[in-house]
C-alpha cells in the first residue's frame, strides 16, 4: 500500500511537469499546483506512514533507469526527510499559484518546479547509488533553472546562477566520487549492500568518504566556508523557490552528511564529528553575522539559514563526538536536538523566505532602506512576518526555542566525565550558541522594525497593498506549524525518537511526556512549553484589560512623534537598515570588513562651510573575497594560458591528437 | 497535606511572588534612589515616589505617535508580562511552587529575551531617530552580553547537572562550598556584569540621564507616554528586581523555602526582600561611584565577563 503511494507520488509529480508543459497559459500554474499538492500529500503520508509503523519500505524496478535500474528504500530517517519536504512544498506550492502572474506562470518555470520538489521528495527515498545520484542532480540543474526565472529583470541573476550552478557540481562531485568509492569498496551499489560491507572497509577509505560527503553535502547545506552561493542565489530566485531552496534543499545536504556518516558508515571516530561541530560553530558566528549586517531582505535570511544550519551541524556534531566517546544518552537528546531544529527550520525559513517575496511584490523592494509602514498595510502577511522572526530568535513560545534549548540540554548532559577535547569543545559550542541567539535577536528588530514598521521610506512601500489570498495562506500555514511546534514539540519528537536511535544506536531515548511537559529522563531538566504560552497570553490580557479599566475611554490618541521641537519626523530622519546594525558592524569588523567610502567636499570659497557628504558602505563576505577571488583568479589565469594552447587551428589539434597516441601507446606497450 | 492542598498552598506560591516583585519592584527603585541621593549629599525623595509616579501616569490619556502599528501598543504588555512570568516560575521564595519545576535557566534568558525584542520593535515603530538608536544599542549590547550569560549557565549547571534553578539551588543548599568555590566566584563576576547590562544600569547605561547621545533604554522608549509608559517604567522595575533577585536566588540561596511550611515560606520572603534590597544598595552606591563607559568601550566588559565565564566552566570542570 506505501509502496503504491510512494510511486503515485513520483508519477504524480512527472504529470505535474507534463501540466505545466504542455496546458495553455491559463491553466498549466493551477493543474501543475494541484498535482504538485497531490504528490506532496502522497509523498508526506508515505513518510509518516513510515515513522508511525516503523516498517521501510523496499522498491525495485529495473525498467526505468538503463543498467542498473531503480532502487527506493524509506526508512525512519529518509521518511522524516520525506515529511518535512512535503510540508514546506505544500506551502510552497499554494504560495505558487498567487505568485505566478509575477513571472512563475511560464511553460520552463510551472514545468521545473513540480521536478524540483518531486525530486526532492525522492532524494531520501533514494535506495542505491546510481539512483541517489539522479535525482540529486535531478534536483540541482531543475532548482538551477528556477533560479534563472527571472533573469531578463536583473543581471544580478545570471551572476547568481553561475555561482549557484558551479557550488553545486563542485558539491556533486565530491559526492560522487564518495559514493562511488563507497560501492567499489562494498562491493554493491544499494544501500543495503553497503551498510552490509562497511564495516570491513579500511579507515582511510571511511575517512576519505567521510570528508568527501561532508564537501558534497556540506555545499549543499550552506556551511562555511561553502555558503557563498546562498546569499546570491537565494535571493535571486523567485519567493517560492527561495523557500523550497532554503527550507527544504538545504536540510537534503544535512540529510546526505547523515546517510554516509551514521547510516552507510557506522559512525565514527570523534575527530570526524569534531570537526562538523567545527564546521557548525563556523557557520552559525559567520552566518549571524552576515545576517545582522545585511540591508537587503533576501540576503539576509540567507545569511540566517547558514546561521541556522551552523546549528543543526552543531547538534550533529555533538551526536556524533558523545555517541564516539559512548556516551549515548546525550548523543541522543544532540541528534535529537538537531533533528527539531530541522523541523523547525522546515517552519520557520519558508514562511520568512515566502513572506519576504510577499513583501518585496508589495512594495517593489527587497531593500530594507526602502521599506518600512508595513505592518499596517500589509495586515496579514506583516504578522505572519513576525511570527517567522520571533521564531528565529527562539523565544518562547514559538518552536525555534524548544530546539535551541535542547540543544543546550544535551551540550550540558555531555560534559559530564567529559574528555579533554568534549570539554573545551562544549563551552565553545555554547558560546557560538549564545552569540549567535544574541545576533539573531538583533537581526530579527531590524528586519521587523526597519522592512515592517515606523513610516514607509518609498513610495513603493508607502503604497502597498496586501496580496493575493493564496499568498496569505501558504504562509499561514506554515506559520501555524511554527506555533504548534513551540506550544506542543512534543507530538514531533515523540516522532524523532526511532529516527534519532537509528542514526546514534542509543538506549530508549530520554524524552518523555507528562502532559504538555517536556522531560530529559537522564538528567533533571524540564520545560512546560504550553504552560510558558498561556502564562504569556494571560499576563498580556490581564495588563491589556487593566490598562483600559484604569485608563480614559477610547484608544490612543496618535499625535505627531517628537521631532527635536521643530519639525515632525520624517523617514529621512529615521533609522536605517545599516545604521541600526552600525555599531555591531564596528564591534566585529575583523570578521564582516566593511568598506567605507567618505567624501565631503566643501564649498570653493570656504573649506570650512561642507557642500555635501556623500557616505557609502558594503559589508562583504570576508570568505568569498579572500578565499573565492583569489581561486577563480588563478582558474582565469590557468584558462588565459589554456588558451593560447588553443587556437582553433585544425592542424594543431591533428598534432595534439598524434601526440597523444603515441604517449598512450608507450605508456601501454 | 493532600494534593489538593499542596496545590493550593503551592499556587498561593506563585501569587505571593508575583505580587512581592510587582510592589516591591518600585520600593527597590525609591530605595536605590534615596541610597544615591543620601550619598550625595541630598534628600532624596521618598521610598514611595515610584509608585505616585507609576499612578500619575496610569490616569493619563493614551498617546501613540502616528504612523506607529499595534506593535507600539503591545510591546508594554510583552515587556511586563514576560518579566511577570519569570517573576512567577523562578524559585525566589520558594522552590516548592507547580512552577518551579519549569524554572530553567536558559528558558528565563530566552522568555527576558522576547520582552527585550519587543522593546526594540516598538523603538524602531516610533520612526524616529532616537527610537531606532535606542534599538541598535541595546540589542548590541543585548547580543554582546548573551555570551556571557548563558556560558555563565553552564558554569552554574555542570556540578549540579542541571540548568534548572530548583535543581540548583538544592545542590548549593546541599553543597556549601559550591558557593564559594572559585568557579561559582568567576561566574558571579560574570552574572553581575551581565545583570547590569540587562537592567540599564551604569556603567552601561546611565537610567537617570536625559542626554540624548548617551541614552540607550531611555532613547527607546522616548515617545511612550501615559499608561504606556507606566508600563514601561514599571517593567524596567520589575526586570531590575527580578534579576536582582535571581542573582541573590542562585548565588546567596539561603533562605529559600524549601519545604511547603507556611513559616519557610514566610521566611523565604523576608529573606529574599532583605537580599534583594541588600544588592540594591551595593547596586546604588556602586553606581554613585562609576562613571559611565564609552558605548564602545562596553564590548571589552562584555568579553571580560565572557572569559570569566568560560574559565568558570573550565574550573568546574575540572573541580567536579
Amino acid at each position: 500500500m506505501s509502496e503504491a503511494i510512494l510511486v503515485a507520488a513520483a508519477v504524480l509529480g512527472v504529470l505535474a511537469a507534463a501540466a505545466g508543459l504542455a496546458l495553455p497559459a491559463g491553466r498549466r500554474v493551477s493543474a501543475a499546483a494541484g498535482l504538485t499538492l497531490l504528490a506532496c500529500v502522497a509523498a508526506g503520508w508515505t513518510g509518516a506512514q513510515v515513522l508511525v509503523s516503523g516498517e521501510p519500505i523496499q522498491l525495485h524496478s529495473a525498467l526505468i533507469l538503463p543498467l542498473t535500474g531503480v532502487q527506493l528504500e524509506v526508512g525512519p530517517l529518509g521518511a522524516l526527510f520525506m515529511v518535512v519536504t512535503a510540508a514546506v512544498g505544500i506551502g510552497a506550492t499554494i504560495y505558487g499559484v498567487g505568485y505566478a502572474s509575477h513571472g512563475l506562470g511560464g511553460r520552463t518555470a510551472a514545468a521545473a518546479l513540480p521536478i524540483f520538489i518531486t525530486s526532492m521528495l525522492l532524494v531520501p527515498a533514494a535506495g542505491s547509488v546510481a539512483t541517489f545520484v539522479v535525482v540529486w542532480e535531478l534536483m540541482a540543474i531543475s532548482s538551477l533553472v528556477l533560479v534563472l526565472v527571472e533573469h531578463r529583470n536583473r543581471a544580478a541573476t545570471r551572476s547568481a546562477a553561475q555561482w549557484y550552478g558551479v557550488m553545486t557540481h563542485i558539491g556533486a562531485g565530491a559526492i560522487l566520487l564518495a559514493l562511488v568509492l563507497l560501492a567499489a569498496h562494498a562491493g554493491g551499489q544499494s544501500f543495503t549492500t553497503i551498510r552490509a560491507h562497511t564495516a570491513h572497509l579500511s579507515r582511510p577509505v571511511r575517512t576519505i568518504v567521510f570528508l568527501l560527503a561532508l564537501v558534497g553535502f556540506g555545499s549543499k547545506a550552506g556551511a562555511v566556508p561553502l555558503h557563498v552561493w546562498l546569499p546570491k542565489a537565494h535571493p535571486e530566485a523567485p519567493g517560492p523557490v527561495s523557500a523550497l531552496m532554503s527550507g527544504a534543499m538545504v536540510n537534503l545536504g544535512l540529510y546526505g552528511i547523515l546517510l554516509v556518516g551514521d547510516e552507510l558508515l557506522g559512525g565514527g571516530p570523534g575527530w570526524w564529528w569534531l570537526v562538523v561541530l567545527g564546521v557548525g560553530v563556523l557557520s552559525a558566528l559567520f552566518g549571524a553575522l552576515h545576517a545582522v549586517a545585511a540591508s537587503d531582505l533576501k540576503v539576509l535570511l540567507a545569511y540566517s539559514t547558514t546561521d541556522t544550519v551552523g546549528l543543526m551541524l552543531i547538534g550533529i556534531g555533538a551526536a556524533g563526538v558523545f555517541a564516539a566517546a559512548a556516551h549515548t544518552d546525550a548523543a541522543a537528546v544532540a541528534m535529537m536536538a538537531a533533528l527539531l531544529l530541522l523541523v523547525n527550520h522546515a517552519a520557520f525559513k519558508p514562511l520568512l523566505f515566502l513572506t519576504a517575496a510577499s513583501i518585496q511584490r508589495a512594495s517593489r523592494s527587497r531593500d530594507l532602506d526602502q521599506l518600512g509602514g508595513l505592518m499596517r498595510r500589509l495586515p496579514v502577511t506583516g504578522p505572519l512576518f513576525l511570527v517567522g522572526a520571533l521564531a528565529i530568535a527562539a523565544v518562547p513560545p514559538l518552536n525555534g526555542f524548544v530546539g535551541e534549548w535542547l540543544l543546550f540540554q544535551s551540550l550540558l548532559h555531555g560534559l559530564a566525565n567529559a574528555t579533554l577535547a568534549i570539554a573545551l569543545a562544549v563551552p565553545i559550542a555554547v558560546a557560538a550558541l549564545a552569540l549567535t541567539a544574541g545576533l539573531t535577536a538583533a537581526t530579527v528588530v531590524k528586519a521587523v522594525g526597519i522592512g515592517l514598521l515606523g513610516q514607509p521610506r518609498s513610495t513603493g512601500a508607502a503604497g502597498a497593498r496586501e496580496v493575493a489570498l493564496s499568498m496569505r495562506v501558504g504562509p499561514g500555514l506554515l506559520a501555524g506549524a511554527c506555533v504548534i511546534l513551540g506550544i506542543a514539540p512534543m507530538a514531533v519528537l515523540g516522532a524523532l525518537q526511532p529516527v534519532a536511535a537509528t542514526l546514534v544506536s542509543a538506549t530508549p531515548i530520554q524524552i518523555l511526556r507528562p502532559g504538555v511537559g517536556l522531560k530529559l529522563a537522564g538528567i533533571p531538566a524540564a520545560i512546560y512549553p504550553a504552560w510558558l504560552a498561556v502564562g504569556i497570553l494571560a499576563a498580556v490580557l490581564s495588563l491589556a484589560w487593566g490598562r483600559r479599566a484604569l485608563g480614559r475611554r477610547g484608544g490612543p490618541r496618535p499625535v505627531p512623534a517628537w521631532g527635536g521641537g521643530t519639525v515632525t519626523p520624517t523617514p529621512r530622519m529615521a533609522y536605517t537598515a545599516t545604521s541600526f546594525a552600525e555599531p555591531l558592524r564596528r564591534v566585529f569588523d575583523d570578521v564582516l570588513r566593511p568598506d567605507q567610502d567618505l567624501d565631503v567636499s566643501h564649498v570653493a570659497e570656504s573649506r570650512y562651510v561642507v557642500e555635501s557628504i556623500a557616505y557609502r558602505t558594503r559589508v562583504t563576505d570576508a570568505i568569498e573575497s579572500q578565499l573565492y577571488r583569489p581561486l577563480l583568479g588563478a582558474v582565469t589565469w590557468w584558462g588565459e594560458r589554456a588558451r593560447r594552447v588553443q587556437n582553433g587551428s585544425v592542424h594543431r589539434y591533428l598534432a595534439f591528437g598524434f601526440v597523444a597516441l603515441i604517449v598512450v601507446l608507450l605508456v601501454a606497450g | 497535606m493532600n494534593a489538593a492542598g499542596a496545590g493550593g498552598v503551592a499556587a498561593i506560591a506563585v501569587a505571593v511572588q508575583i505580587a512581592l516583585v510587582g510592589v516591591g519592584a518600585p520600593l527597590l527603585g525609591g530605595l536605590m534612589r534615596k541610597v544615591r541621593c543620601r550619598m550625595e549629599g541630598r534628600a532624596g525623595p521618598p521610598l514611595r515616589q515610584p509608585l505616585r509616579e507609576l499612578r500619575k501616569l496610569v490616569r493619563r490619556e493614551r498617546l501613540r505617535p502616528e504612523h506607529t502599528s499595534w506593535v507600539y501598543g503591545a510591546a508594554p504588555l510583552v515587556l511586563v508580562a514576560t518579566s511577570v512570568v519569570v517573576a512567577g516560575v523562578a524559585p525566589i521564595v520558594t522552590t516548592r511552587s507547580p512552577l518551579a519545576g519549569g524554572a530553567d535557566l536558559f528558558a528565563i534568558v530566552y522568555l527576558l529575551l522576547l520582552g527585550s525584542l519587543f522593546l526594540g520593535l516598538a523603538g524602531l515603530d516610533s520612526g524616529t531617530a532616537f527610537g531606532g538608536m535606542g534599538a541598535s544599542r541595546a540589542l548590541t549590547l543585548g547580543a554582546l552580553a548573551e555570551p556571557a550569560l548563558l556560558v555563565a549557565i553552564l558554569a552554574l549547571a555542570v556540578p549540579a547537572h542541571s540548568s534548572s534553578l530548583p535543581v540548583i539551588i538544592h545542590g548549593t543548599l546541599r553543597h556549601p562550598g559550591w558557593a564559594i568555590g572559585p568557579a561559582r566566584v568567576l561566574a558571579l563576576a560574570a552574572f553581575v556584569v551581565v545583570v547590569l547590562a540587562e537592567s540599564g544600569r551604569l556603567p552601561f547605561d546611565n537610567p537617570s540621564t536625559h542626554l540624548e547621545l548617551t541614552m540607550i533604554h531611555e532613547a527607546m522608549v522616548l515617545e511612550y507616554a501615559g499608561p504606556d509608559l507606566a508600563l514601561v517604567t514599571a517593567s524596567e522595575q520589575i526586570r531590575t528586581a527580578v534579576l536582582l533577585g535571581l542573582l541573590m536566588t542562585v548565588f546567596v540561596p539561603w533562605g529559600v523555602a524549601t519545604s511547603s511550611a507556611p513559616l519557610a515560606f514566610v521566611w523565604g520572603a523576608i529573606t529574599l526582600t532583605a537580599k534583594v534590597a541588600g544588592a540594591g544598595v551595593a547596586l546604588a552606591a556602586f553606581e554613585v561611584v562609576t562613571a559611565k563607559l564609552r558605548l564602545f568601550r562596553l564590548p571589552e566588559l562584555l568579553a571580560a565577563a565572557f572569559v570569566a565565564a568560560t574559565l568558570s566552566v573550565l574550573v568546574a570542570l575540572v573541580t567536579a
